[in-house]
């Protein structure tokens, strides 16, 4: 399939806030409708005054609303040259240059049982599919499963309340929990797997790999398993 | 004509000559990017076939693969995402010599490469000529790990590296292209990292 080509246009930071202390969420607004599908990605180009260039891929975080606006949530990371401008530098009233929306395969349009499953910050592209869901009408035909080490490093957290939100803790649980923290199980999976469901991981490499055997564990087939890797994104 | 990032320096020093526009360098680290679950592939039932535009329709086993001339490429690889990885080095065997084995058709022009996973991705054949390409199994000298494509995985480190399908199946020759599996998802049909040929679309 040739699609149109994609173009870099000038985005405008509409607003920038904190997710958790390492990670921010960017709200750029575009030079038209996004029409971008949940979980799909956009590069980020920075350009120096001497040309130099470099770019990433984002996740988009907002659900596909017709806007001409997304979010974009990035992690910084110590050594990433351009997450760091992002969280150190970039404000509202800045612009910077991007290309997408990217990806056909790493989608869901909202119609279709869908399991979704995220480390870290791997949750970005499936809290777009969740709130796709939940602002149709169809909350529960997406459900969410997200693993982070601790409380504090929960995306989105005030978003995760919920029958269609399950938060694994590996490391420490918060008070009152009724899981004691560990890595994520099959016996996490099991209740939220519908049958037919596609399940959608989204993680580290390995936390991809476990989510699959475990998936699979509990009777989804592979060929029901969609995964997207963050491999460094500097 | 790309505009300045209020506040954007960059970190580079000098730049890597290696490094193809729009790249960086990944160091010592070897990112792992797939869509689907990774396979457990036994070499004992492990196969390699030519197949379509050929005379000769050949399958070979993990034996007789590894009988075959090997051959080694040593360089660089580079990821649409935007990492490359300087100084790696494959071996396994050419497919100029599977290709010798299978014989094209006159009417031949691209490659399928289908894969025990069923991703797949399209090549022109000259892509996949004349050097230019190989299955590989050892990566700097050891087994290719399972979540980098192993038992064995196909190499063509001139273009982005999704086109070097891990976990390869077969070539089908064709007389025409058709998109694989990241060309039918937005990426591009031909992918030359010095071209930033990254997206469909891209010049």
């Amino acid at each position: 399939m040739t699609g149109a080509p994609l173009r870099w246009q000038q985005a405008t930071v509409v607003e920038v806030r904190p997710e958790t202390a390492t990670a921010k969420t960017f709200r750029l607004r575009l030079e038209g409708p996004s029409g971008h599908l949940a979980g799909q990605h956009y590069v980020v180009r920075l350009t120096a005054p001497d040309g130099y260039t470099a770019s990433r891929s984002y996740s988009v975080a907002s659900p596909p609303d017709g806007s001409a606006e997304i979010e974009l949530t990035v992690e910084r990371l110590p050594d990433g040259e351009v997450s760091t401008f992002l969280h150190d530098e970039l404000a509202p009233g800045d612009e910077l240059e991007v290309r997408g929306p990217i990806g056909r395969w790493f989608v869901w349009e909202g119609n279709l049982p869908a399991v979704l499953v995220g480390g870290g910050s791997g949750i970005v592209p499936l809290m777009a599919m969740l709130r796709l869901g939940r602002r149709t009408g169809n909350a529960g035909l997406a459900r969410l499963v997200v693993s982070v080490r601790r409380p504090a490093d929960l995306y989105y957290a005030a978003e995760l309340e919920g029958p269609d939100v399950t938060v694994v803790y590996t490391r420490e649980a918060p008070p009152g929990d009724g899981r004691a923290a560990a890595r994520i199980a099959a016996s996490d999976l099991a209740p939220v797997v519908a049958a037919g469901a596609t399940a959608y991981v989204c993680g580290s490499s390995g936390f991809a790999d476990a989510a699959t055997d475990l998936l699979m564990e509990t009777g989804v087939d592979a060929d029901h398993i969609r995964v997207e890797r963050f491999g460094p994104s500097g | 004509m790309a505009r300045f990032t209020r506040g954007f320096a960059g970190r580079r020093t000098e730049r890597d000559p290696r490094l193809p526009p729009g790249q960086y360098d990944v160091g010592t680290g070897w990112p792992v990017l797939t869509a689907e679950p990774t396979p457990k592939l036994d070499p004992a039932t492990w196969s390699f076939r030519m197949e379509g535009q050929v005379a000769a329709p050949t399958t070979w086993t993990w034996d007789e693969a590894h009988a075959l001339p090997p051959s080694t490429y040593s360089g660089d690889i580079h990821c649409v995402t935007t990492w490359s990885k300087l100084g790696i080095s494959f071996t396994g065997v050419s497919v100029d010599t599977l290709l010798a084995a299978a014989r094209p058709l006159p009417a031949a022009t691209h490659v399928m490469a289908f894969c025990h996973t069923g991703y797949t991705t399209n090549l022109p054949l000259a892509d996949v000529s004349d050097g230019k390409a190989w299955v590989v199994w050892e990566v700097d000298g050891k087994p290719l790990p399972r979540e980098h494509g192993g038992p064995a995985r196909l190499l063509v480190p001139h273009l982005y590296f999704w086109k070097s399908a891990k976990w390869v199946a077969g070539l089908r020759l064709m007389d025409h292209d058709e998109p694989g599996f990241w060309e039918r998802n937005g990426y591009h049909d031909r992918g030359d990292p010095w071209l930033e040929q990254r997206y469909q679309g891209d010049e």
